[in-house]
């Protein structure tokens, strides 16, 4: 409990943009054949210091076996939300799921986060007993509690019973239970966000744990088995309002981007491949006269490519597809990060014209086929996946492996984990900077990235952005 | 009661007024968010309208009770000791567990009314102006008979609207004027900075009000 609002809590998105620019970035390892337990690693970003661009410390779990995969804050800019109007929660504790294990860990980053340490371990069965709910994966802060979607259900193999959402106590870390009122027809899950003056929340799909822990199921995708709807909430009822389907060659809707600004009624999700012709897709969503609306805005065509440069999985198809496996939007709602993790390719699209995204400038590094080094001569394994915005806008980075076994069933030979960052320019443009490069400790491999203070995928807002 | 005794109490009424109205946990801020998001200062005062009768029935609920309860001459002094005691365990126990109901979490923006009306009830917002209510009911005489206690319940229930209403001006006033200076002067980052953690003031408030009417109580009892 402090006197006054953490610094790091904005009241508009335009407000984070001026904030002090961030000095670390944290960073999740994992152990990909399970031999060592996952950790976290603080990343030093502060241009000019000694240990630019390297791991200052790490937080070693005591478990094996989790598999970090997303990871989020425990109270951010949204504990401005006039509704509460007691902002007395300190941006402090990163929580972080084990996509396997369904352990929760709590690591406190006071007084430094050069000191982050092990706060509090919330055992799976009690994730179990009090949600019915397995395999932790994203996670909010919400001006009430920390959200946390989950992608599997109860039983060992996750599908007794659907996926869905659970509360965390902010403060405590208790596991207060269900959100979800009324469902609907929600029976896969992902991603979500919201917009929290509006009242509404966006959830996404992928897929149920038997179709994503030993690996991409071919069989499963050629069949249109993965997720492929958006479902529409009333966030303070608890309850599906409206399901849409956006086609079930669409495979795979994951990331959710709403606008920050609590004005714009819109935002973003991506697909990651198209069964019928291997694209990626990016789609706009809006309300409109009480209704939600999508359409298909932007598509990524798949890369053809010789047998020999394919992984077996590949083979058959004789092309790459781009895998848009995730999207980031900055903070000022102008430009829109896509990963395309399959070609090796990071592509920002200028969407100032929501629903006519116009790509703005694009970097190539690794890829199945092309597999790009960096420019300063190092090679990238995997592609750019896991990507974070800077708050002013100007840096972006990003890791390179997506999900322990289907990285193998992609990238065979391996993916070292690897962290790099791109300049982008006053009006677009995208360079990747030279003097930043973190390697990882062997063995390990590179998810997502949380910035100091907050970034552009966890911040949510209560009061609109005023430009001069 | 002499008049400088039932000024001062008014007094308190107001000031309570403008304190609840500045707290940001009150309301203020939903109106400057409302302001901005609609891009417009009616939508501004609009969002003042539900905050302040949210407010007043809040007060309503806590005053008209004991507006009736006054009727029970005899009983006078331990029912306003005892509403004191009730100011001051309310206090102490804001103090000792100063969060909220998660029910509050569950009101939705659109219901500003029901919102203002909810957190003021949390936070004992209408116990805070109990005991200045009370030293104002007009006491009656002992042996006045029926007739005479009808009136009096009238009357009571005349001060606690009339108090409730005082109160509330004052309140919606200063949270009116302060919201209306951040959505026009000083900008969305005064939101933030404004914000101090008045739990422990608060409480603390609560019990000095019931303490302060408690030993007036006290003391006129010998």
């Amino acid at each position: 409990m402090t006197m006054r609002p953490d610094p790091t809590f904005h009241a508009s998105p335009k407000l984070a943009m001026e904030a002090p620019p961030e000095s670390f970035a944290y960073t999740l390892l994992l152990s990909p054949d399970f031999s060592k337990p996952d950790a976290l690693a603080v990343i030093d970003v502060k241009p000019g210091s000694k240990t630019y661009s390297q791991i200052v410390h790490t937080v070693t779990m005591p478990n094996k076996g989790d598999e970090f995969h997303h990871f989020g804050w425990n109270a951010c800019s949204s504990a401005l939300s006039p509704l509460t109007g007691h902002a007395f929660v300190e941006r402090r504790y990163l929580i972080i799921p084990g996509l396997r294990s369904s352990r929760i860990y709590i690591v406190d980053t006071k007084p430094d986060p050069t000191q982050a340490k092990i706060h509090k371990i919330i055992e799976p069965e009690e994730v179990f007993d009090k949600t019915g709910y397995s395999r932790p994966h994203t996670i909010h802060c919400g001006p009430d509690g920390i959200y946390v979607s989950t992608l599997g259900g109860g039983g060992k193999d996750g599908t007794k019973g659907p996926p869905g959402v659970f509360i965390m106590d902010c403060e405590t870390f208790d596991v207060l239970g269900r959100w979800e009122i009324d469902r609907g027809p929600q029976t896969l899950h992902y991603d979500f966000w919201w917009n929290l003056p509006r009242d509404y929340m966006v959830s996404s799909e992928w897929a149920l744990p038997p179709q994503f822990e030993n690996g991409i199921v071919p069989e499963d995708l050629l069949g249109n088995k993965y997720g492929h709807r958006l479902h529409f909430w009333d966030l303070r009822a608890r309850r599906n309002v409206q399901t849409i389907d956006l086609g079930a060659n669409h495979q795979m809707a994951l990331e959710v981007r709403p606008a920050h600004d609590p004005v714009r009624e819109y935002g973003f999700v991506g697909v990651v491949v198209d069964t019928t012709n291997l694209e990626g897709s990016i789609w706009t969503w809006w309300r409109e006269g009480g209704k939600f609306h999508i359409e298909k805005t932007a598509t990524i065509p798949a890369e053809p490519a010789p047998k020999e440069k394919l992984p077996p999985l590949l083979q058959g198809f004789g092309a790459v597809p781009p895998l848009v496996t995730d999207i980031d939007l900055s903070m000022d709602d102008r430009f829109l990060y896509v990963s395309c993790w399959g070609t090796g390719e990071m592509r920002q699209y200028d969407v100032s014209d929501p629903r006519k995204p116009k790509l703005a400038g694009s970097v190539h590094i690794g890829g199945i086929a092309r597999r790009t080094p960096h420019p300063n001569g190092k090679a990238f394994t995997g592609g750019p996946q896991m990507v974070e915005i800077s708050r002013d806008g100007k840096r972006v980075y990003w890791t390179n492996s997506l999900y322990s076994s289907w990285d193998d069933q992609f990238y065979p030979d391996g993916v070292p984990g690897a962290k790099v960052m791109a300049n982008v320019g006053p009006n677009g443009g995208l360079e990747l900077a030279r003097d930043y490069f973190v390697s990882f400790p062997d063995g390990y491999r590179a998810h997502q990235i949380r910035l100091e203070g907050g970034d552009c995928s966890t911040d949510s807002f209560c009061y609109p952005s005023v430009w001069n | 009661m002499s008049e400088a005794g039932s000024a001062a109490l008014w007094l308190g009424i107001v000031a309570s007024g403008l304190y609840h109205g500045i707290n940001p946990g009150m309301g203020w801020p939903l109106a400057v968010a409302a302001g901005l998001m609609e891009k417009s200062p009616r939508a501004l005062f609009g969002a003042l309208l539900p905050l302040s009768v949210g407010h007043l029935l809040a007060m309503l609920l806590v005053l008209l009770p004991f507006a009736l309860l006054m009727v029970l001459v005899e009983w006078q002094r331990q029912i306003q000791a005892g509403a004191s005691l009730l100011v001051i365990a309310f206090g102490l126990a804001r103090l000792l567990n100063p969060r909220h109901p998660r029910a509050l979490a569950r009101i939705p923006p659109t219901q500003l009314g029901l919102w203002s009306f909810a957190v003021a009830i949390a936070h004992g917002a209408g116990l805070m102006i109990l005991p200045f209510y009370l030293g104002l009911c007009q006491p009656p005489g002992i042996h006045d008979g029926h007739a005479a206690a009808a009136g009096v319940v009238n009357q009571n229930l005349a001060m606690a609207l009339l108090v409730a209403l005082v109160h509330t001006a004052a309140m919606i006033t200063a949270g009116g004027c302060l919201a209306w200076l951040v959505y026009r002067y000083l900008g969305v980052r005064f939101v933030a900075q404004s914000w101090f953690n008045l739990d422990t003031v608060w409480a603390l408030s609560l019990v000095l009000v019931g303490a302060v009417a408690l030993t007036i109580n006290l003391a006129g009892w010998h």
